[in-house]
């Protein structure tokens, strides 16, 4: 392709540029190029390389030459660019920097934000006059186009631009975005849609997410389209009409009037005339322009002298170090996994801080106004560090961030990447970085991930098969948009990438489910919320199904979030705690839950007293200076190691030659573990057993991340209480597990030659697995999202209160039921299609027994291993994992009687 | 029918008003003295009455209840049956009642005397739902009736829906449970889509001025667990 030049730029825009002392960049006058060919393209870009410019020019652009709109209601005029992001905060700043700009050149383009915090006067008027560009999010996509007056807004939509891609398109918030996309193509077929990506191991992934997955040559209805249906296919399915960028666009949609029905078509005539001759696959594929990173990153493992201990994840070793590279570098980002170790590496950071150096924290939990000090200030240049999560992983762009420093595993290689992109966003500048290990293990998992950032090898996750959960909302909601035809619904559905391999029966069941529940008892026709009428057309039956919709929309089903509150102390009345102080943010209500008055816990940079539940809000007082924190840990952003950085690991471990590239200590505990057991080949399970205070224990050690281990723990043990093993518990880590018994493991592995194969088969996910999972909380909690996504149930808002009984319902109660009087219902296969990847990892599990099967090693010891040393010091750590309510009531019956005979 | 296993022990005896009651798994009690059976808040129909809303909860909430009345009513055989209450969701319940359902329900019926007491959800039972329908009775010293009178009281009742939670070692569980002090007795619900009230809630403080024995339904037996074991939501 011939380089795109600046002669593309108007004079306006080329003047712009120079006022500013820049040069449009190369990809920018791509994208401008690919926009007057009408395709939709991917730019895959790191951070800094200017890719929200270069998605809005070609929009800017237009619209400086289209000149403004008169505004009156005759010449109403559609919305041009639409821009999703995948977070608020994002889209709004967006929106500022695209004032500039416009600003500056006196463009005449009006640009809004739709989220959940704009007004309803204000969204009324953006239906009723649509500005030129609007950002907002994949919910408020949604809602727009459920609303009646969905197809006018979007009528003269020309691009869509979606932000931060590759991390929208990993949740089912993609799934309902694809869904959102499909739609506003049938509506605007001219509109192209633009993706801004970091770079991922699968482009075309997301490539094909961003145009109609559709191949006119397969339609799945051939023969069972009714002939109503079929007049409108005939011109546009004809290989006479060549329809590049949306084959297939006209063969939906009510017959248009017949104004607009020319139009189209002497618009599809202009979009085919590009010059690229392409073939079918490429037309399912957006077009690709990549931007190379700029310099390697200049990143190495932290080394210290002192040896790391053999599990842990607070690296307090590493403190002093960490510090020195804040005070020597200008801003640094310290990223850490979870909110706990978030929290830990401020506090000892402010042990250390005698400089006074403005160092901040930011995660997820913390108030919001709390949060917005911290980015405002870090914008302005006034922190030297701040310490931070995931939160911080996407979006905002950051002052001059010079170094950025990982504590803890890294956990997958892409992650690793795009945090350290944070750093420099001069992008010909090497970024500094620094990766933490914070034990023996997380020293291979660092040394993996340096390849991998080396070799620029990538580890984002697979492409999505479209959740049934969102499409059942997605169908409701284009029920409440217009009155639907079944099959052409089915059709817009699957050219949607994640949807392309939609069976019709799937998404029969899911239609049935939205109109009636989708029961085989059929009893509840009579309050269907679509309905199909004589016209063959399904529309929703009444205003209070589609109001109904709308408070219920979105993908996000928050765990339910409990407030913390500053109280103070009485001194007039010690032990009296007054709710008068600030909120501190927000915690988990379960692990709220488990608190019992007294427990101290580490939260927003302070060690707390939990006082009790007052109303709805969690009631702590400041733990006296120098108090440790108990309770160990709440849950929050812990990522399971990515299975690519798994398998470097464990050919790492497997390859002696490899273990001279790791520090001494790693070196010699390795040696150590040859000596006193066995070190593992790469595709080998290694079990080891071995007797240790009245207990057996069993460890091994698949590498496969913390949720697939706990499943295999839970069916594990299931598994050795029927061959009579007795075991009391287990523990899991991101590397192995260690299960404990009161019967011999290795007598009886070594009476039985089979018995650890027979032990760790396959089909432990049959019949244990299914077991297992009836009673499952983590199967339960996974039941209920799908649940409220797909609108079985309603959401319940913060803020709302349980007062007195119930009146909403247990998911948990419903969960029993449906499965058992309906096990195959659609639901149950969507939350089972979750369990496979989410909590319970079972697909991941499934690869695991696979890959092991028959290369299992036992190694039975008389003493515990240095490898086993490590999962080991998990136990006490890491909470018991039981979903046994027996044994939680056994024991706190016998509580009782201790009592009665004290 | 389920088969119940043999390590189930399906039944738990307590002292009420000096006479012994049997706490059953399925959330039922059995007097005795009175060759009666209890239940409580059995909420039929409760998943069409939220379908009726527009949330269509599974069809099967009523027939799971039914399983588990028949299953308490066949292995106890009592002269007397008595539902204190709330027996339907609501008073338009009886109508959407299955065919089935209702074929089920009169066998259950069959051959006992059974006394629905009215509750808040069902003020109104139809004749053809079979049985006698009274407001409260007198059963010996205790008195039952649907909503537990505040004060002390020799009666079983339900309306509450308790249920306990006990966290140990950071492991929760939340079960139904029966409390009792050994004069009066509010009883789970047995509706399969019946919710639940924490044990904790304020709702039972004027029940019980002396505490209370909580007896949780686990899933192979009954468990009694001291008040101070247990936890709020």
């Amino acid at each position: 392709m011939p380089k795109a030049s600046a002669s593309l730029l108007p004079k306006t825009f080329r003047d712009w540029f120079k006022h500013r002392g820049w040069k449009p960049r190369e990809h920018q006058l791509d994208l401008l190029a690919k926009a007057g060919q009408g395709r939709s393209v991917l730019l895959v870009a790191p951070t800094g390389a200017g890719k929200t410019l270069a998605g809005f020019l070609p929009s800017l652009v237009e619209l400086a030459e289209r000149g403004p709109g008169r505004g009156t209601a005759k010449d109403k005029r559609g919305l041009h660019t639409l821009y999703i992001s995948p977070l608020k905060a994002l889209a709004t700043d967006i929106a500022r920097n695209l004032e500039t700009p416009v600003q500056e050149m006196a463009l005449p383009i009006r640009i809004e934000t739709r989220t959940g915090d704009t007004p309803s006067h204000k969204r009324a008027r953006q239906i009723e006059r649509p500005p030129d560009i609007l950002l907002t999010t994949p919910e408020q996509l949604a809602l727009l186009l459920a609303h009646a007056e969905a197809r006018e807004f979007f009528k003269d939509l020309r691009r869509v631009v979606l932000d931060e891609l590759h991390s929208l398109v990993t949740s089912k918030r993609g799934d309902l975005l694809s869904l959102g996309l499909a739609r506003l193509m049938t509506i605007a077929p001219q509109a192209t849609a633009v993706g801004l990506s970091a770079t991922v191991r699968e482009p075309d992934d997301l490539r094909k997410y961003l145009v109609p997955q559709r191949d006119p040559n397969i339609s799945p209805l051939r023969g069972e389209v009714a002939p109503e249906v079929r007049e409108g296919v005939g011109t546009a399915t004809s290989p006479n009409v060549a329809l590049p960028p949306h084959p297939g666009a006209l063969t939906r949609s009510d017959p248009p009037p017949p104004k607009s029905d020319v139009s189209d078509l002497e618009e599809q005539k202009r979009i085919s005339g590009a010059p690229e001759i392409r073939g079918e696959d490429e037309d399912r594929l957006a077009d690709l322009v990549v931007v190379q990173g700029g310099a390697q990153p200049d990143i190495r493992m932290l080394e210290l002298d002192a040896r790391l201990p053999l599990a842990g994840h607070t690296a307090s070793l590493s403190m002093p170090s960490i510090y020195e590279l804040i005070r020597t570098h200008k801003t640094t980002l310290v990223f850490v996994n979870t909110r706990l170790q978030a929290e830990y590496t401020f506090q000892e950071l402010w042990k250390l801080n005698e400089d006074g150096l403005a160092i901040a924290l930011h995660h997820g939990s913390l108030d919001v106004s709390q949060r917005r000090r911290v980015e405002e200030a870090m914008a302005a240049g006034k922190l030297k560090a701040v310490v931070c999560t995931a939160t911080l992983d996407l979006g905002i762009d950051w002052g001059d961030v010079d170094l950025v420093v990982n504590v803890g595993a890294p956990k997958g290689a892409s992650r690793i990447m795009q945090r350290i992109g944070r750093s420099n966003h001069r992008m010909d500048e090497p970024s500094e970085a620094y990766l933490v290990p914070a034990n023996r293990f997380e020293i291979l998992e660092c040394r993996a991930a340096l390849d991998a950032v080396h070799e620029a090898a990538q580890d984002t996750p697979d492409a999505r098969i479209g959740a049934l959960d969102v499409l059942c909302q997605h169908i409701l909601g284009m029920a409440c948009a217009d009155p639907f035809r079944l099959e052409e619904l089915y059709e817009e559905i699957c050219a949607a990438a994640p949807y392309a391999g939609l069976t019709w029966e799937d998404f029969e069941a899911c239609v049935a489910f939205v109109a009636t529940g989708g029961y085989s008892l059929r009893a509840y026709e009579r309050f269907a919320k679509i309905v199909k009428g004589n016209d063959g057309l399904w529309r929703v039956r009444d205003a209070r199904v589609a109001q109904q919709y709308r408070m219920n929309v979105g993908t996000i089903v928050e765990s339910s979030m409990i407030k913390v509150r500053l109280g103070r102390s009485m001194r007039s009345r010690p032990g009296t705690v007054l709710p008068r102080g600030r909120i501190l943010g927000e915690i988990e209500e379960g692990f709220a839950e488990t608190l019992t008055p007294g427990d101290t816990f580490l939260f927003a940079g302070e060690v707390l007293r939990f006082e009790g539940i007052a109303e709805d809000e969690v009631l702590a007082t400041r733990a006296r200076a120098g108090t440790d924190p108990m309770v160990p840990s709440y849950e929050g952003g812990k990522f399971p190691l990515s299975t690519f950085l798994a398998a470097r690991v464990r050919a790492i471990l497997a390859d002696p030659f490899e273990w001279d590239r790791l520090p001494p200590q790693m070196t010699e505990w390795l040696l150590q573990q040859r000596r006193r057991s066995i070190v593992p080949g790469p595709r080998d399970l290694l079990v080891e057993t071995f007797p240790r205070a009245n207990r057996f224990y069993m460890t091994c050690f698949p590498f496969e991340g913390r949720l697939a281990h706990q499943t295999l723990g839970m069916l594990l043990t299931r598994r050795m209480e029927r061959a009579g093993l007795k075991p009391l518990g287990f523990v899991a880590n991101d590397y192995g597990i260690a299960v404990y018994a009161s019967g011999d493991i290795a007598a009886r592995a070594g009476r039985d030659p089979g018995f650890m194969d027979e032990l760790f088969s396959e089909d432990m996910l049959g019949d244990d697995l299914e077991d297992w999972l009836a009673e499952s909380s983590l199967m339960k909690r996974t039941f209920r999202q799908c649940a409220v996504i797909a609108g079985l149930i309603e959401r319940r808002f913060p803020g709302q209160q349980k007062t007195g009984k119930q009146v909403t319902i247990s998911t948990d109660l419903v969960y029993d039921v449906l499965r058992k009087h309906e096990p195959d219902h659609v639901l149950l296969r969507a939350a089972r299609a979750d369990a496979a990847t989410g909590l319970l990892d079972v697909r991941r599990l499934g690869m695991m027994l696979q890959r092991i099967r028959g290369r299992i090693i036992h190694k039975p010891l008389d003493r515990v291993s240095p490898l086993s040393v490590s999962v080991m010091l998990e136990i006490g750590r890491e909470r018991v994992y039981s979903d046994n309510a027996d044994e939680i009531l056994a024991e706190a019956e016998a509580a009782l009687l201790d009592e009665a005979l004290a | 029918m389920t088969a119940l296993r043999k390590n189930k022990q399906t039944t738990h005896e307590i002292a009420l008003q000096g006479q012994a009651a049997l706490l059953d798994l399925t959330g039922a009690m059995y007097l005795p003295e009175h060759d009666a059976l209890l239940v409580a808040d059995l909420h039929f129909e409760k998943g069409s009455s939220f379908a009726r809303r527009g949330m269509m909860l599974p069809p099967y909430d009523t027939r799971e209840t039914l399983m588990a009345l028949s299953d308490a009513v066949f292995r106890f055989d009592p002269k007397t049956v008595i539902a204190l209450g709330d027996s339907f969701h609501d008073i338009g319940g009886p109508d959407r009642l299955g065919d089935e359902e209702r074929g089920t329900l009169s066998e259950v019926q069959a051959g006992r005397d059974w006394i629905w007491v009215t509750g808040n959800h069902d003020r109104i039972l139809p004749d053809s739902i079979g049985g006698q329908v009274v407001e409260e009775m007198a059963l010996g010293s205790l008195t039952l009736r649907h909503e537990p009178l505040a004060g002390e009281q020799a009666e079983v009742a339900g309306h509450l829906h308790p249920v306990g939670k006990v966290v140990m070692r950071g492991r929760a569980t939340r079960r139904r449970c029966f409390l009792t002090d050994g004069k009066r007795c509010v009883m789970p619900a047995l509706g399969a889509y019946a919710g639940g009230l924490n044990a904790c809630d304020a709702a039972f403080k004027p029940l019980f001025a002396n505490g209370f024995t909580a007896h949780l339904i686990g899933t192979e037996r009954i468990f009694a667990i001291a008040k101070a074991m247990l936890c709020r939501d």
